[in-house]
């Protein structure tokens, strides 16, 4: 009987420190509007972890990681598309590409990342299938959950300071009227500079996220320190308006009709929906 | 041309689209628009997803039915959406009793927005794990005057019945309104 539930209800890390606690060997499901996730776990360790629209094969992590070149990430794809993982990790440690210590590290850098990034989902679905284990052909890992529970705790409370004073992502920035500040004397990271350059109150904040490839988490740090610094203020947005293919002349049923018109409008399309 | 719309509500993933799709006249509009780098163009290519379909009633009545985006990120929109509307239904994925409380929430909000009727369809029932409506109305905490419907909401028939119920529930309410 798989553990069911909302994400708003138990956290990741909440979730993460029940398996460890328990020992627990089994699948982890989770399906949010970032996509969705498979975690293994064996004996409350960490064993596997992917995501969805993310290149999950040995050969594509150790691209990833930069420990394959290109050309050498092109080759061995090439040669070896129906291999399992299992069979191409022994045959690049035989080759004398890499060693078994690399490739596990490797892997279990990957599988941490990708847990580190789940563990700012705060919506979404969870499931934990108890017992299922990770696809057969895929090599497996050992990682103590411990540090990332703690790492998890950590972000939360981050997250609930950030909240507080960026409550929505909905509202917009702009610069504050402070004379003599001078934002580009400023020390400012790349990032931060493509925050900058959206900042407009026509733009909402989670626009600027997507425009900038952040997270959530990410586009509140950027703007809480702007907030600190005074650089910017939290204001409305000017306008949110429907894309132009939805038409926009849908009127409100109750303007300008009486009661017998609107009847006759409903009846009419009692008829209509009963003729499809 | 007179154009009326209802709204179809639910956590993500309840079936709002294919709800949509079933009756639709026309392909069901997915407005989900990815934002670009270029920040000229941002607000062109604001990401305000949301699905609508039409049903052509007569040559002076039309019905759009527009599908909420089902993620809290764009809540947004809900308002705008709700503006104006015949009523909505709140559908319900029957599978998942983890978002239950979340469609007891968009039931509220949308229930704020506009006290226009409302029914509650129970989406998947074809599945062996679906939950019975009436459970279902015990998990949302629905009062039993509103209508809890099944619903398959790939079967146009299954549709036709959770709309059908709608405009009765609106024809009901212009005659005997809820004080």
């Amino acid at each position: 009987m798989p553990l069911k539930g909302n994400l708003q209800d138990f956290t990741i890390t909440q979730l993460l420190n029940l398996i460890n606690l328990a020992n627990k060997t089994g699948a982890l499901s989770l399906e949010g509007s970032y996509g969705a996730a498979w975690v293994y776990f064996r004996e409350g360790k960490l064993a596997y972890a992917q995501m969805t629209g993310e290149e999950a094969n040995l050969v594509s992590i150790l691209h990833q990681s930069q420990k394959l070149s290109s050309s050498q990430y092109r080759k061995i794809t090439e040669h070896t598309e129906r291999i399992s993982d299992k069979e191409l990790g022994l045959l690049l440690i035989n080759a004398n590409y890499f060693s078994q210590q690399d490739i596990l590290s490797s892997l279990q850098t990957h599988f941490i990342a990708i847990l580190n990034r789940l563990l700012n989902w705060v919506e979404g679905f969870f499931s934990f299938e108890p017992d299922q284990t990770p696809p057969e052909d895929k090599i497996t890992v050992r990682v103590n959950l411990e540090n990332l529970i703690l790492e998890g705790s950590r972000q939360q409370q981050e997250r609930a300071i950030l909240e507080d004073e960026i409550p929505s992502l909905d509202m917009a920035l702009r610069f504050t009227e402070r004379p003599g500040v001078n934002i580009r004397t400023l020390n400012l990271s790349t990032a931060e500079w493509k925050v900058i350059s959206y900042v407009n109150p026509k733009n909402t904040i989670r626009q600027i996220a997507q425009a900038t490839h952040m997270n959530e988490m990410e586009i509140r740090r950027v703007i809480y320190s702007f907030l600190q610094a005074g650089l910017v203020e939290i204001t409305k947005p000017v306008g949110a308006t429907i894309p132009n293919s939805i038409p926009s002349h849908v009127q409100p049923f109750a303007s300008g009709a009486d009661k017998e018109e609107r009847k006759s409008i409903i009846s009419r399309l009692i008829e209509r929906i009963r003729s499809l | 041309m007179q154009t009326v719309k209802m709204v179809v509500t639910g956590p993500f993933n309840a079936g709002k689209t294919e709800f949509i799709r079933s009756v639709s006249e026309i392909d069901v509009v997915s407005t989900e628009r990815k934002i670009t780098s270029d920040s000229e163009r941002i607000k062109k290519t604001t990401t305000v997803a949301m699905d609508f379909g039409r049903i052509t009633v007569d040559k002076d009545l039309m019905l759009y039915l527009f599908g909420t985006p089902g993620q809290k990120r764009f809540d947004f929109m809900w308002e705008i959406l709700s503006e104006g509307m015949l009523g909505f239904v709140v559908l319900v994925d029957s599978t998942r009793p983890e978002t239950f409380r979340e469609a007891r929430s968009i039931l509220e909000t949308f229930r704020a927005y506009a006290p226009t009727p409302y029914i509650v369809a129970a989406n998947k029932q074809d599945r062996k794990d679906a939950w019975e409506p009436e459970d279902i109305r015990i998990a949302l905490r629905l009062d039993q005057k509103i209508k809890i419907l099944d619903c398959v909401a790939t079967k146009r028939g299954s549709v036709k019945n959770v709309l059908l119920e709608l405009l009765y529930s609106i024809l009901a309410e212009m005659e005997f309104p809820v004080v």
